[in-house]
């Protein structure tokens, strides 16, 4: 299925660009990748998101559409086809509450984990384990292989970067807070995630994002503001 | 026959984005007025995870978040609809209640509970961001909405009441007509509307409650 004039600008690292990449390849729609230069950003960037700046940016027949969460939306109500959310108001509302919480609370608390050290740094991974708590009572509450039931939807999109962006963070960043036998349905669910052929043939290699984590250590907190 | 419940607590302008839209559906509720500090058992129930305001509570089941809130209420009463029906003109809608809450919430926060060099930052951001509100955010309309106010609107609904009583409680005024006229416009527009004008905290009541937390977040920063 062909998007007319689809463009994805992003990065081959951003985690945020992949929930767009993974999102337009579930339903199987054409659409041109476009690399950004994070530190030298295209004029089309900067005309398309003037207020934010960042990627992903969707651009469908010239218009431009920012914000990761809103451009899932937008795919889902354009693109019919294999959706991602439910019809049913009370699952949607459930799965925007647990995006809202990951991209709130666990990714906030990421940063702090790999930016800071000592005691900054252990509150960091204490909001992580809390956040990841959460999540885990979520997923093996749900009893099925995904956050959006038999196949992966919203949600599973949303948290995804965790099954493969966060391992570096945790690398990179000096700590530790995965655990297989503290979060077994979490870990689980990541196994499942990976093994989705759709993700599987979407993502960064490892040794590139661990050279950008390290990339992101060195320029410190100034690094979250370029990225992404 | 729908049971529909709002937990909220009264000065705050997150549950009076409910109480508006729910209003503007013509839907029948039953408000809860929490009294905090002192959660009740229920909201820590139906909101485990942030135990806040306002939780939507529909058949029994809990929706948290306002602006989840908002989406569940417009996509299971649709008449009177809040978002356009356009899916670009909906992204733009949700960009921009995405600003409105991200950037808006915390930098008028700040504003409203800093002293000194961290007050002089919070308000160069906060013209920063009422700036964008206003070049770009309300766009040609009456209304963000159109002729009639939306989703959008209501998450910025703050302005008015709320952003006031914290300038005049600061004792600073940045949103002048001189300086911002459409937003100016937009925000006597927006207090005229009917359900807007009938649900609306009390001033006088507001100011005294926000001087007491000024009070106490400037005695906290003291210390």
């Amino acid at each position: 299925m062909s998007g007319t004039d689809l463009k994805l600008l992003g990065t081959k690292e951003s985690l945020f660009t992949y929930r767009i990449v993974w999102a337009l390849k579930l339903k199987g729609i054409e659409y041109e990748f476009v690399e950004e230069d994070l530190f030298n950003k295209s004029p089309l960037l900067l005309e398309s998101n003037p207020i934010y700046k960042k990627v992903p940016v969707l651009i469908h027949g010239g218009k431009p559409i920012s914000e990761s969460l809103v451009i899932l939306d937008y795919i889902d109500e354009t693109w019919k086809n294999n959706p991602i959310l439910s019809t049913d108001p009370q699952e949607r509302a459930y799965a925007r509450f647990w995006a809202k919480f990951v991209d709130e609370k666990f990714y906030e608390a990421s940063i702090k984990a790999f930016f800071l050290t000592g005691e900054d740094q252990a509150k960091g991974v204490e909001s992580i384990a809390e956040a990841l708590q959460f999540l885990e009572g979520e997923i093996a509450g749900k009893k099925k292989f995904f956050f959006g039931g038999e196949a992966i939807g919203f949600l599973d999109i949303v948290v995804g970067w965790i099954a493969h962006w966060f391992q570096f963070v945790e690398e990179v960043g000096g700590f530790k807070v995965m655990d297989s036998m503290k979060y077994p349905a979490f870990d689980s669910w990541t196994k499942n995630f990976l093994e989705v052929p759709v993700i599987k043939e979407n993502l960064p290699p490892h040794e590139e994002l661990r050279r950008v984590f390290q990339g992101f250590q060195q320029m410190g907190l100034a690094a979250v503001g370029a990225k992404e | 026959m729908e049971e529909v419940k709002l937990h909220g607590f009264w000065p705050s302008p997150f549950s009076y984005r409910v109480i508006w839209a729910l209003k503007l559906k013509g839907v029948k509720y039953d408000y809860i007025e929490e009294d905090f500090p002192n959660k009740s058992k229920l909201l820590l129930q139906y909101n485990p995870v942030h135990k806040k305001i306002p939780v939507l509570v529909h058949r029994g089941k809990p929706v948290a978040e306002s602006l989840i809130i908002l989406e569940y209420i417009e996509e299971t009463w649709p008449e009177n609809p809040l978002l356009p029906k356009d899916a670009y003109e909906r992204a733009m809608a949700r960009f921009w209640i995405k600003y409105g809450d991200e950037k808006g919430g915390p930098t008028f926060y700040s504003f409203f509970l800093s002293v000194g060099e961290e007050q002089e930052k919070a308000i160069k951001e906060t013209m920063e961001v009422l700036k964008v509100l206003e070049e770009k955010g309300l766009g040609d309309k009456k209304f963000v909405g159109g002729d009639t106010i939306g989703l959008v609107d209501i998450t910025f609904g703050w302005l008015p009441r709320w952003f006031e009583c914290m300038e005049e409680v600061v004792g600073v005024k940045l949103l002048q007509p001189t300086t911002f006229p459409r937003l100016h416009a937009w925000m006597e527009n927006f207090k005229e509307v009917p359900v807007i004008k009938e649900n609306l905290p009390d001033h006088e009541k507001l100011l005294a409650h926000f001087k007491r937390i000024r009070e106490s977040s400037v005695a906290d920063t003291m210390k």
